[in-house]
């Protein structure tokens, strides 16, 4: 069998057959209602398989240098070989570098948008600035503070609360703007004080920006702490790990890094998603999804 | 939108300049105090090597002050050893010198452009197909949603491994890093715009009897801009990161993020803040140039 | 006053529009027949639900029926919409926020194939037409919303269709701006005679604008009255406060309660 398929003619004609198969079972899943959850997850899913089949029996059929591109079976046996190894990566960039700084960050963001939030000036001072930093590219500072404070996760991390800082600043300034003027002129005629009505009222109403900058800066943090490997690290960290094993041109531990760096990454997406619709299911958006 | 009008009712009239200066002032303010911070650290920072190393005993303020402000490889430069040495590296160097900054910045912005003009079309030519094809806006594009979530940087020392064994080095590796990181936020942005218009703009063109080459130059593509441009911005910002995160891995010779990394290995602290400031102003420029083309591009002004 | 004995443009015959629901079925129409002549006024009247925007939205082919047949100028009511016989005002402006005035109203002459400059001249010329001479070059945030509708029925002018059909197009406006609109629309109507199918839920305005009223009433949507206005065309405001004019109101304001008390389905 693998013989035949291996010969010109019959490998050209399984390719053909399989793609014929492909394409018709996603179009049929595509076709599907939108409101069936087969539709909706089944498509995607289904072409994302087609694709890892496909990939396996290109690399394998036209023996691809293993440079070039790994085959789906090479990345797996790297990932389950090397599980020891890219655990320990994973703890020090994602739980250490990442996580760490993505804490610190967002919550200097959020406490600082508090704190300015009663001065109209500082506000239009620090928000241009803040504009200006997204368009800079932050991680360049990581040489600078591998100087500061180290080889170890601890000069990652700290570029990761400099990414994390200003998206966070920026989303808190917007949502505590966000409160009505009618619903704080409740408040007013209850006599709540200031933090009361912070408490009570603009902070919830400023949930759903808060999250949506939690879940930004999630993205941001990932890539910060693996950019932030790449200019140098002791021994351990995805970014370091995907480096060094791409000089040696170990690709199938690079792209098993690559994977678990990914899914690291969505899966935290989808934690705060998952976080967001609880604690903001009052919101219209979640309010029409949910009929 | 009706809180800001209120609001703006509230505000008093102020005059053009009145309006630059409260516009201005508090940034000014900010950076003021900022730099004067700076200033601070500065010497505080790099008190401990120069008390070590430089001063004799028995002294003064003032010496620890024009020392710590004047060190070959501070802690933490001074704004002004930044400003100098900036000035240097621009001015007192032929341009295609690689001892020049602008030169670096040639080399990083030109990937950078080229990769951000090939992910734009790429992206525009797969938003296009997604909008129009139902099985690829099921099967692909949950994916590229989903990738936005994963760190794709990563991938970067590959695509420089995998190119340069090809044979490919140079400027095409470093596009080819920032291609990829600009056309996510360009197709989901604009899959969203090109589906925006409402049921009433679609059935009004419907009445038309337009044809769908019609309806989608006349209604989908203008009404995508407002949700193109903003992606744009963003994605010409991740390219240039892209591009000097290309820089880094076979140690290259050129480019900005070539020099902060050899400066970080000759510990070379002024060199790596020029080259960080550089790139900061390069990343405001590139973005600076898609708004003014978001204004020339957007008729009328405001929406 | 005899109806026109022109042409007829419109005609409905049994139609039946009905929505399949997952618990039972929804008739937006039930069994609906209907023939408008040339150059006739026609308001659809009713309640919420009574399928009047059906109905119109029928004839303009976008929704398809159930059973039964419309014709516009003798042709299927998709060929008529393929042949351009009609301009549909939408209950919004819907006008595009990245074309000025001139440029809203030139677009359906530019899809229909004109160059630029015709374009523009016709679209002056109908701007003339609603009143709205020198505001070529305005955006459409920069209007309120009355001059906002007017651009869109001056667009809707445009490749000088003898049918207008309006979906209650005044209903976002305050009564002023109304009753005004309403004047320019009759004007616009006596001097160029076009046919026009009108829908709308207020009673003076049905009255005051039509040759004939169309009561219609809900679940299931039907006719329940097709009452003629002998009120004379050169009409004003004014006629709103004689007696001709409350007795028709009366009668159009009895069928309304008539329908909606006899639907007991």
């Amino acid at each position: 069998m693998m013989a035949l398929l291996a010969s010109g003619p019959g490998l050209a004609a399984a390719i053909v057959v399989l793609l014929a198969l492909a394409v018709w079972s996603v179009r049929k899943l595509a076709a599907l209602d939108e409101q069936s959850a087969l539709g909706r997850f089944g498509t995607p899913v289904v072409f994302g398989a087609w694709i890892v089949v496909f990939w396996q029996i290109l690399t394998e059929a036209f023996d691809v240098p293993q440079v070039l591109l790994p085959a789906p079976s090479l990345v797996w046996h790297s990932l389950v070989a090397n599980g020891g190894v890219l655990l320990g990566d994973f703890v020090q960039t994602v739980v250490h570098s990442a996580l760490i700084g993505w804490t610190t960050g967002c919550a200097l963001g959020f406490a600082t948008g508090v704190l300015i939030d009663r001065s109209a000036f500082l506000q239009r001072g620090l928000l241009p600035v803040a504009a200006l930093a997204s368009t800079v590219p932050l991680v360049g500072i990581a040489p600078i503070m591998v100087m500061w404070f180290g080889f170890d996760w601890h000069s990652k991390a700290a570029v990761v609360v400099v990414m994390t800082f200003f998206p966070m600043l920026v989303n808190t300034l917007a949502g505590l703007a966000e409160s009505g003027h009618m619903e704080r002129d409740l408040m007013r005629s209850y006599g709540a004080s200031y933090w009361r009505t912070l408490v009570a009222l603009r902070i919830p109403v400023a949930l759903p920006f808060v999250f949506n900058a939690l879940k930004v800066n999630s993205t941001l943090a990932m890539i910060g702490a693996i950019v932030a490997e790449f200019f140098g690290s002791p021994v351990s960290g995805l970014g370091f790990r995907i480096s060094t094993e791409a000089a040696r041109l170990n690709m199938g531990l690079v792209w098993a890094a690559i994977v678990v760096a990914a899914l690291a990454g969505s899966l935290l997406y989808a934690l705060l998603g998952w976080v967001e619709r609880r604690a903001t299911f009052w919101h219209p958006s979640f309010r029409a999804a949910a009929g | 939108m009706a809180a800001a009008a209120i609001e703006a009712s509230r505000a008093p009239a102020r005059s053009a300049i009145g309006e630059t200066w409260h516009r201005a002032g508090p940034v000014l303010a900010v950076l003021g105090v900022v730099l004067v911070a700076w200033y601070l650290a500065a010497i505080g920072l790099n008190a401990a090597q120069v008390i070590e190393r430089e001063l004799e005993p028995g002294w003064a303020w003032q010496d620890l002050v024009r020392h710590t402000l004047s060190m070959d490889r501070p802690v933490l430069p001074a704004p002004h050893q930044i400003a100098l040495d900036l000035y240097d590296s621009i001015f007192g160097w032929p341009l295609d010198s690689p001892r020049n900054l602008l030169f670096h910045t040639w080399v990083t912005s030109s990937a950078t452009l080229l990769g951000f003009v090939m992910g734009t079309a790429l992206g525009a030519l797969l938003a296009v197909l997604i909008v129009h094809s139902r099985t690829l806006d099921r099967g692909l594009f949950p994916w590229i949603i989903a990738s936005q979530t994963v760190p794709v940087l990563a991938i970067a020392p590959i695509v420089i491994v995998i190119l340069g064994s090809m044979g490919m080095t140079g400027v095409f590796p470093k596009a080819v890093i920032s291609m990829y990181l600009c056309f996510f936020p360009v197709t989901v942005a604009l899959v969203k715009g090109l589906r925006s218009p409402g049921v009433i703009e679609l059935e009004l063109l419907h009445t038309y009897a337009a044809s769908r080459g019609d309806t989608f130059w006349k209604l989908r593509v203008p009404a995508s801009l407002p949700f193109l441009f903003p992606s744009l911005r963003i994605g010409i910002a991740a390219g240039l990161v892209g591009a000097i995160v290309g820089e880094l891995p076979t140690g290259a010779q050129a480019g900005l993020g070539a020099r902060l990394l050899t400066g970080s290995y000759y510990g070379n602290t002024v060199q790596i803040w020029s080259a960080l400031v550089m790139a900061a102003l390069l990343g405001l420029a590139l973005t600076g140039g898609v708004s003014l083309a978001e204004r020339l591009l957007t008729p009328g002004g405001r929406r | 006053m005899s109806p026109p004995a022109a042409a007829t443009v419109v005609e409905v015959e049994h139609v039946s529009v009905v929505y399949p629901a997952k618990e039972n079925t929804v008739t937006a129409l039930a069994d609906v027949s209907l023939a408008i002549g040339e150059g006739e006024f026609v308001s659809l009247i009713g309640p919420s639900g009574c399928g009047k925007t059906t109905l119109l939205r029928v004839i303009a082919d976008l929704e398809t029926v159930s059973s039964g047949s419309v014709r516009v100028n003798g042709l299927a009511a998709r060929d008529a919409r393929l042949a351009r016989a009609y301009g549909y005002v939408f209950q919004a402006p819907a006008l595009f926020p990245w074309r000025n005035v001139l440029g809203n109203v030139c677009l359906p002459l530019e899809i229909h194939g004109l160059d630029k400059a015709k374009a523009e001249s016709v679209a002056r010329e109908h701007l003339e037409r609603v009143g709205l001479t020198g505001f070529e070059g305005k955006y459409p945030w920069q209007l309120s919303g009355g001059m906002q509708q007017r651009v869109s029925i001056a667009r809707a002018l445009g490749f000088e269709p003898k049918l207008l059909m309006m979906d209650e197009p005044f209903g976002a406006l305050d009564e002023i701006t109304r009753d005004r609109l309403n004047e320019q629309l009759l004007r616009l109507w006596e001097r160029e005679k076009r046919t026009v199918v009108f829908v709308t839920h207020s009673i003076p305005e049905a009255v005051f604008l039509s040759s004939r009223i169309v009561v219609m009433s809900p679940r299931p949507g039907r006719i329940v009255e097709v009452i003629e206005s002998g009120l004379p065309s050169d009409r004003t405001l004014e006629i709103r406060d004689t007696p001709e004019f409350t007795a028709i109101a009366h009668r159009v304001r009895v069928a309304l309660q008539e329908g909606h008390g006899g639907s007991g389905h």
